[in-house]
């Protein structure tokens, strides 16, 4: 059984000129210990994945359809109470900015402990001594000492080391992390990603990653999905579809990231932008910026259909009767 | 650099901008601390040849986009000089002389959403500098070169009419773009251009600028922290880290064979995603505060070759053949 399966899931905002539909119609699962990576645009629905899934959506954004099941348990449509007994205890959260995920005016030591405390019901005693364990364990130096210390008296890495030390502190299951390492400089993006996936791994967490950055998916997730105008466009192993992208989308994304060492005088460039949410055409949302759009895409909507490889994309090129599926195009 | 190359558009020589970041005057009698100065540039030379494409590259608070504002001219440097086509800057003393050379170079910012006024018609943003410099006769010469711009970007005459808000970050960018073109400017520092941009549109940009620096003729000094946008950018590549350059080189060069150890450190941090399966070494620490940097080299509380002559002395930069190296382990042949 999967550890979190999403079915069908569909996320709308109503606001006075009409509802928008930000997530419309995906599904998919993440296994016991899988790093799934979501990419996406910026307003390809990513973030509201997530949160549809802790239960963190804003208001007046609404589950407007389809199931959430965490260990067979379904969680969407919970109340308030139940959720937060869910939160942190079995899904862990990590956001991009960890001066906005630290309350300000706790010392980090508190923090911690309050959370141990709260979920597992430990002593004072031994909830600090976890804490201590905890902050060594996500390379804190001196943590014994450190626990006195306030947010702001942490650089962006430390506090989001920090971060990812709250979000395992209660050992979940899933850790939703979005953008975790957005934030940061690039030589401290490293030691996060490696930090992050050596955590998970001996804890054997699962991780729902979302980012926007293909080269951190590169090296830490198992599968991925790529999401446009609110659809799953393509998911599949991660090293297939990086590397032998099937969905005309997640060509162009990949083919538009310069790459060191690859010498070309021009990047190739998919043409347009992502559709507004008020402006997402009829059938496939792609075809408009697509080069291989045929007459079906600009009416008819792909699920998500098996291609030659072992993952599946969105596209009538993977429909029946098309001969032209696959290729690298 | 050592030598001056004849056909320089840019050179910054010594080139430094220290910040007051000191508490009021009060407060540091009464705490009795002394006075705080930030060096957020402290000393650098380089040159950009005309046509070229010279950017600087580094973490966050390495100085970057302060020795852009230095150039641009929006801080006064306080120190060292900035010379453009020949002439020191600072020497265009008369407003007249000042605006003769402030047409020649334009800036593009970061953020497209900040750097448009949102209460101004496209039409009139990219037309102010042709106003302000007054390079048009009448309102109609205006509008054509408006238009003209507009499709020179890839956008329609008809876009003039609208106001910002109705673009998507791709498309105010080049607004900002043909903004900066509409002075006729020879030289355009671009601070960031596409970080806040998605990756298909991060493309569509970089090729629009490209075309332009052929058709045009154009220099850029840009300033980034991806190093795979400044490798398929650049001419050559300054390397900066707290204030200081530690590398010059060319794009090329520096990539096949980068040899100041922070330049090495930057270049393992780069996600590999020909998925070789190379375990990345992370390196360990952080970019010291500028406010109190390391003495000697600033890089040797995290450098792997450091030795007690980097930890006292600040190592000056040495030019080579074709760029400049500050590295104490490099000049001894340690490295």
């Amino acid at each position: 059984m999967a550890l979190l399966e999403v079915k069908n899931l569909r996320v709308e905002f109503p606001t006075r000129r009409g509802t928008l539909l930000a997530i419309n119609d995906i599904s998919f699962s993440i296994d016991q210990g899988e790093v799934l990576g979501v990419v996406g645009e910026s307003g390809a629905g990513k973030s509201l994945t997530g949160a549809a899934i802790i239960g963190l959506l804003e208001p007046p954004g609404r589950i407007a359809g389809g199931e959430i099941w965490l260990e067979g348990q379904r969680i969407d449509g919970l109340d308030y109470k139940a959720m937060s007994s869910i939160r942190g205890a079995r899904i862990g959260a990590i956001f991009q900015d960890p001066l906005t995920s630290l309350n300000p005016l706790y010392t980090i030591g508190r923090q911690l402990t309050e959370t141990i405390i709260v979920h597992s019901g430990m002593s004072k005693k031994a909830a600090l001594a976890r804490t201590i364990e905890l902050l060594a364990e996500v390379g804190i130096p001196a943590p014994d000492q450190r626990i006195d210390s306030y947010p702001h008296e942490f650089s962006g890495g430390m506090r989001q080391r920090v971060v990812i030390a709250l979000a395992l502190c209660a050992n979940p299951g899933l850790i939703i992390a979005d953008e975790p390492t957005t934030a940061l400089d690039v030589s401290i993006q490293a030691q996060i990603i490696a930090l992050l996936k050596h955590l998970c791994r001996n804890h054997g967490t699962a991780v729902m990653l979302i980012t926007h950055d293909m080269g951190v998916i590169a090296e830490t997730a198992d599968r991925v999905a790529v999401m446009y105008a609110g659809r799953i466009a393509e998911i599949g192993p991660v090293r297939e579809v990086i590397q032998h992208a099937q969905h005309p989308y997640t060509m162009g994304l990949m083919d538009s990231i310069p790459i060191i060492g690859h010498d070309v005088e021009r990047l190739r460039q998919i043409n347009g932008a992502m559709p507004r949410l008020n402006e997402i055409p009829n059938g496939c949302a792609f075809s408009p910026r697509c080069p291989r759009a045929m007459d079906r895409c600009f009416v008819d909507r792909p699920e998500l259909m098996p291609t030659e490889q072992s993952g599946q994309a969105a596209c009538w090129l993977f429909g029946e009767g098309n001969s032209d599926g696959g290729g690298d195009g | 650099m050592g030598v001056a190359m004849a056909d320089a558009l840019l050179r910054i020589e010594g080139l430094a901008k220290h910040f007051d970041v000191s508490k009021g005057w009060l407060t540091r009698m009464i705490e009795n601390q002394p006075r705080r100065i930030l060096k957020a540039v402290d000393g650098i030379d380089f040159e950009i040849r005309k046509g070229e494409t010279f950017s600087l590259v580094g973490e966050s608070g390495c100085g970057k986009s302060t020795v852009a504002k230095l150039v641009v001219g929006l801080h006064r440097p306080s120190g060292g000089r900035i010379i453009f086509d020949g002439a020191d800057t600072a020497e265009a003393t008369s407003r007249k002389q000042s605006a003769a050379l402030r047409r020649r170079w334009q800036m593009i910012f970061q953020d497209p959403y900040a750097s448009l006024n949102p209460r101004w018609r496209v039409l009139n943003i990219i037309a102010e500098p042709i106003r302000m410099f007054k390079l048009a006769k009448d309102a109609q010469e205006i509008e054509d070169r408006v238009a003209a711009l507009l499709t020179q970007v890839g956008m329609s005459p008809a876009d003039g009419e609208k106001f910002p808000h109705e673009f998507s970050g791709g498309q105010r960018q080049r607004i900002s773009i043909a903004r900066a073109l509409s002075s006729e400017p020879e030289f355009l520092i671009c601070d960031e251009p596409t970080s806040a941009l998605d990756v298909s549109v991060q493309s569509q940009i970089l090729n629009l600028m490209k075309d332009l620096q052929q058709q045009l003729g154009l220099t850029y000094l840009f300033i980034s922290h991806n190093l795979a946008v400044v490798y398929h950018v650049s001419d050559h590549i300054g390397v900066m880290y707290l204030g200081r350059l530690c590398e010059i080189a060319p794009a090329m060069e520096l990539f096949a064979n980068p040899r100041h150890p922070y330049t090495r450190l930057l270049l393992d941090t780069i996600p590999d995603l020909n998925m070789s399966g190379r375990a990345r070494q992370p390196v360990q620490g952080e970019v010291p505060n500028p406010i109190n940097p390391p003495n000697g080299c600033a890089f040797h509380p995290r450098c792997p070759f450091a030795n007690d002559r980097c930890r006292d002395e600040i190592p000056v930069p040495q030019v080579k053949d074709s760029g400049m190296i500050a590295c104490h382990a490099v000049e001894e042949g340690r490295l």
